[in-house]
């Protein structure tokens, strides 16, 4: 394993760029599009009881069934993975706000409307604040779930570490399998253990 | 002043309020009360347009208040809830600043004005200012909701059950000092409770309502005195004669010349309690502090 390591540190440190490339970008694109979704449907109960059974059933698909299913309809490479990424990203963040936004303190809410905010900035000035540390429990799942699932990008040619494990088992390089493997599994447990941290530092502020 | 002309809003499932007509005077605190569901939360919040009423009049200050933006409205008139409402991720000097904020009120003078309220409710600006809404005791948190509610100076306040999450035994001094407050800041006030003994110590007037109507509205004295109704008298209790005397001090009443044993009560003291110590005596007189006696009998004729 440490000496595949030695011998292809070239090649373990573009899949692991490419990896966090796809990581990164699936996670801001569903961050971008769940947020002001879950604002624009914090108010209105009907539609976000719709999106939340959507994206609960958006969760409940197996990773590697929505690459196969984007495979006909965006082809193959970097950016319909990052695609599905986004689509993995979005159903925990847009849960996680949308209970968090509809949860914000009531009394809160209702001293903002009488004492005159508009709208918009009650959701923005007092709801949407009351409702971080949800939105943030939302964005540590669905980091984690897209560092998992940029390991099935391989599949559709979209890289990262996963090349290294299916690269490894066509060739019956068990060394570089392994690399692979334990690779994704540290880099998924940083991202669990990173984010949480940032939650606890950030709940004590 | 406030004043509701036939105006009425009907729920789904019922429990609205029903062509009232109620005005409060300039500077006056009509305190509403009446049993769950008879409306009265749901008449605080037709006057700043919480709730939109189906029919009828409202004005405030003489303006009315249906034809005004609801939002700009509602900068005007001082709003407290329970417990305060107060914004939990804003710091207490944050929070009294709110409407300034909304009106664009530049720092220097919102600084001076969260200062200025602070001090008025009782709590130390330089110790309070900088601290979060969860480190202060219910009672704290109410007087900042006050304060908070008195930030931009309006001239109408609503107080939804401001008083209840207050612990029982501050609960009667921050009534007292909340209201005599806002009687010297000449606020006109429109108070819920569902608490009789806080209606008749608070208002000015009490408004009884029931079913989304108004049963009653008079003088505390005059509603104690005189029930309109059976469902009137019960609901201010069977106590209402002794709830009654609590609203008149030895003071209020003339005294006997005579001079008598026991320990001298002052002319502060409430007839009520006057009574209760003569029941503790077994006595039909007791002394007053300032002079002379008060008697059994002076209690009795100030019906």
């Amino acid at each position: 394993m440490i000496g595949w390591l030695r011998a292809n540190p070239d090649a373990f440190l573009d899949a692991l760029l490419q990896h966090l490339a796809l990581s990164v970008s699936g996670l801001l694109i569903g961050v971008a599009l769940a947020l002001p979704a879950a604002l624009l449907l914090a108010r209105r109960p009907v539609l976000a009881e719709w999106a939340s059974a959507g994206a609960g059933v958006l969760r409940t698909l197996p990773s590697l069934a929505v690459l196969a299913a984007l495979l006909p309809l965006l082809g193959v490479g970097f950016t319909p993975s990052v695609v599905a990424l986004a689509l993995l990203a979005l159903p925990p963040v847009l849960l996680h706000a949308l209970v968090g936004l509809r949860g914000a303190e009531p009394a809160a809410v209702e001293a903002a409307r009488g004492m005159g905010f508009t709208p918009l900035q009650s959701l923005l000035r007092v709801e949407l604040p009351l409702a971080l540390p949800q939105v943030f429990a939302g964005l540590r799942t669905a980091a984690v779930q897209v560092v998992s699932g940029a390991s099935l990008a391989t599949f559709i040619g979209g890289g990262g570490l996963g090349d290294l494990v299916t690269q490894g088992m066509a060739l019956l390089d068990i060394p570089q399998v392994q690399v692979g493997g334990i690779a994704i599994a540290l880099l998924a447990l940083a991202t669990e253990g990173g984010f949480g941290w940032l939650q606890r530092r950030w709940e004590r502020a | 002043m406030i004043e509701l002309r036939g105006v009425t809003k009907a729920w789904p499932g019922g429990a609205g309020v029903q062509a009232l007509d109620l005005s409060v005077p300039e500077g006056e605190c009509c305190a509403l009360i009446g049993p769950s569901g008879c409306g009265k939360t749901t008449t605080l919040r037709l006057v700043n347009r919480l709730v939109e009423p189906d029919a009828g009049s409202i004005r405030i200050g003489g303006a009315d208040a249906l034809k005004q933006d609801p939002v700009h409205l509602r900068r005007g008139i001082g709003y407290v809830i329970q417990e305060g409402g107060l914004f939990p991720h804003r710091r207490i000097g944050a929070n009294v600043a709110t409407v300034p904020a909304l009106l664009g009120w530049n720092a220097a003078r919102t600084r001076a004005r969260v200062e200025e309220v602070l001090t008025l409710v009782g709590l130390d600006p330089a110790r309070y200012r900088d601290r979060w809404p969860h480190q202060l005791s219910g009672g704290e948190r109410q007087r900042v909701g006050v304060a908070r509610a008195l930030a931009a100076d309006p001239p109408v306040l609503l107080l939804d059950e401001p008083f209840g999450a207050v612990d029982p035994l501050r609960r009667a001094q921050l009534q007292a000092e909340v209201l005599s407050l806002l009687k010297h800041l000449r606020k006109t006030v429109l108070l819920v409770t569902h608490d009789v003994q806080e209606a008749v110590r608070l208002g000015d007037s009490v408004a009884l309502m029931r079913g989304g109507r108004l049963v009653q509205h008079a003088a505390p004295a005059e509603m104690l005195a005189h029930p309109a109704d059976g469902f009137v008298a019960e609901f201010l209790g069977a106590d209402r004669a002794l709830t009654r005397l609590g609203l008149f001090r030895i003071r209020d009443v003339p005294r006997d010349a005579a001079t008598v044993a026991g320990e001298a009560l002052p002319e502060a003291t409430t007839l009520r309690d006057a009574l209760s110590a003569m029941l503790e005596r077994g006595v039909r007189a007791v002394p007053v502090t300032e002079g002379g006696a008060l008697t059994l009998e002076a209690v009795l004729r100030s019906r």
